[in-house]
């Protein structure tokens, strides 16, 4: 059987993960092509403001007469886009410190270590505000600030990972037949460590949709798009006459990070089906 | 008795550094804010010539080098001083100490309640294991990771404040009642169930799924064996044998949560306007103080490692292997 097949029907087991990835399919593929279907810009006037979902408008309006299904629609593509980069970039850079410092050890492990910790103490949401603040929000600066208080968890598991590796006799082989430090890290023992970090990481998607939507409806959202967390501030001045306006895009993120989550155990299960399951 | 001592002041010890690279980031992210003290002034008081800018960068120092200016900084830091906000007119230490009891007052009642509602439901999930009541609580995980914290304190005062109208919406206490002393303190106890439910719901979440975890682990040890050959009840295993054995490990996550805890307490302060950290915060970014933000971030980093010395110390002093390690 191929590998990708052996992996599906594995992580098929898992039913709240299937269904959670098909829902998932389905969000992403809104965020690619809904707006082609549904073209209406989210940011136009587009009737009377704060009307109820009904036949004209499904999910109704904003305060500015905006329409919301639009919003969500074009929501779900900054929410997603985010929430993604923002976790590779901080798988990236984790994966890098954590294996120079699992690999090397010593004073380099000492060193990148001390400034995970250092990142993990401080109060990653303040520092992320503070970061933007001072940055300017924008698309990009929002997924850097992201990224730049998310890396430390990956760091140290990539670390304990290669620690568990190096001195394994199949590094102790490529080490004899002459291998570099670097065709070692990434081609022998990358592979091996990959499967637990590729939990954590998609797991890193969710915390960082939700680390996002809360920076937006702080304010602190790029102006030119619109996103879920910026509809929710919105909606939050006429929380006593329009309760639905704030519930709707929030319920989008609730499901949204519900299905990443099931589907970052449904990964764990496939990728690591000797681990216990918590 | 001298272990625990030599202990103490190891641990404490440590926090030195960590400070340090906190003050060391703190005059970083201050130098890559646009525009300085000098320039802020110079526009307050209304178009000033070069010179006068110049003159202002001298008296702060802000011509020196810049190591010079670090020193000058860490100076100032342990003298409390941790600059002026120039949006405010006051110093920023002063408007954050301020805010800070009524932060700690929201944390602690939140982390209170989840404590006690996360571990009790984790005694009981456990021991109802696989049973209904075991399904909800891991359902009731699922969801809570999932909810956006400001959005579920909006839909909280949907439900509480504006349909059924018995909890305040907003605020710290009513705004111009005459109350005795008695009545002030329930007065704000009514304030602060919606926020500190708000923020605890995840941590109730938190607590349950670890002392769940913990409880199950301590269930296959065999003095739980034991004690059920004895011929004890199955509450009786459960809720002392394995519960008071299953707590230690869950006290110690208390700790790493706080930096976590204190994100979600700005949002959530924002969203019920409670006068602590997490509203300055909102001010702050509306008013663009980046000396305020700063200093917030300051204050708030050293809360976090305070905190956790503290938890780290009790967890020393509770468990007696680790003094001696």
């Amino acid at each position: 059987m191929s590998a990708p097949l052996d992996f599906w029907r594995r992580f098929r087991r898992n039913r709240a993960a299937a269904v959670s990835f098909l829902v998932l399919l389905l969000i992403t593929l809104t965020a690619l092509f809904g707006p082609l279907v549904y073209p209406i810009d989210p940011f136009e006037m587009m009737g009377r403001p704060s009307q109820p979902p009904g036949r004209r408008f499904w999910l109704g309006t904003d305060v500015s007469g905006r329409d919301i299904l639009a919003g969500l629609i074009h929501g779900a593509r900054v929410s997603l886009l985010i929430g993604v980069a923002a976790s590779l970039a901080a798988t990236v850079f984790g994966l890098l410190v954590g294996a120079l410092a699992g690999y090397y050890g010593r004073a380099i492990d000492n060193i990148l270590m001390r400034c995970t910790d250092f990142f993990l103490t401080i109060p990653s949401f303040v520092l992320a505000v503070v970061l933007i603040a001072i940055f300017r929000p924008s698309v990009f600066n929002v997924t850097a600030a992201i990224a730049i208080v998310s890396w430390p968890p990956i760091a140290r598991l990539a670390r304990a990972e290669f620690i568990a590796h190096r001195d394994r006799e199949y590094v102790k082989a490529c080490r004899a037949l002459g291998m570099s430090d670097i065709e070692i890290i990434v081609r022998q023992i990358l592979p091996n460590a990959l499967p637990p970090v590729i939990v954590v990481s998609s797991l890193l998607v969710a915390t960082a949709i939700l680390t996002e939507s809360g920076l937006s409806f702080l304010g602190l959202a790029d102006p030119n798009v619109i996103s879920w967390g910026y509809m929710i501030g919105v909606g939050r001045s006429v929380l006593r006459s329009a309760w639905w306006m704030p519930a709707i895009p929030g319920f989008a993120i609730l499901i949204t990070v519900l299905c990443i989550n099931l589907v970052g155990e449904g990964l764990n299960d496939a990728l690591n089906p000797r681990l216990q399951r918590r | 008795m001298p272990d625990t001592l030599w202990f103490v002041l190891r641990r404490t010890l440590q926090v030195a550094p960590v400070v340090l690279a906190i003050a060391a980031l703190n005059f970083v992210l201050l130098h890559m804010a646009p525009g300085d003290a000098a320039d802020i002034i110079a526009a307050q008081s209304g178009g000033s010539s070069a010179e006068f800018v110049a003159e202002l960068r001298q008296a702060f120092g802000l011509d020196r080098p810049l190591y010079q200016q670090f020193f000058i900084y860490i100076a100032r830091l342990l003298t409390f001083d941790l600059g002026y906000s120039y949006v405010q007119h006051r110093p920023v230490f002063d408007l954050i100490i301020e805010r800070v009891p009524a932060t700690l007052l929201l944390m602690l009642t939140a982390i209170v309640i989840a404590f006690v509602i996360g571990v009790l439901l984790g005694i009981v999930a456990a021991m109802r294991h696989r049973r209904l009541l075991d399904s909800f609580v891991s359902v009731l995980a699922l969801i809570v990771y999932a909810t956006p914290q400001f959005w579920l304190g909006l839909m909280l005062i949907v439900l509480f404040s504006i349909t059924l109208g018995i909890l305040p919406s907003g605020g710290m206490a009513t705004i111009g009642a005459e109350m005795s002393a008695p009545a002030r303190v329930l007065d704000i106890g009514r304030h602060l169930v919606l926020p500190a439910l708000t923020l605890g719901l995840f941590y109730v979440a938190v607590y349950a799924r670890l002392m769940r975890a913990s409880m199950l682990e301590v269930y296959s040890f065999d003095f739980i064996t034991a004690a059920r050959a004895k011929g004890l009840s199955e509450t009786r295993v459960g809720l002392v044998h394995a519960a008071s054995n299953a707590l230690l490990p869950v006290v110690t996550l208390a700790g790493v949560q706080i930096g976590h805890l204190l994100g979600g307490s700005i949002l959530v302060e924002t969203v019920f306007g409670w006068p602590g950290l997490g509203r300055l915060v909102f001010d702050a970014l509306l008013q663009r103080d980046l000396n305020l933000l700063l200093g917030i971030l300051f204050i708030s980093s050293l809360v976090v490692v305070i905190a956790n010395l503290l938890v780290d110390l009790l967890y020393g002093l509770l468990d007696p292997r680790i003094v001696h390690k």
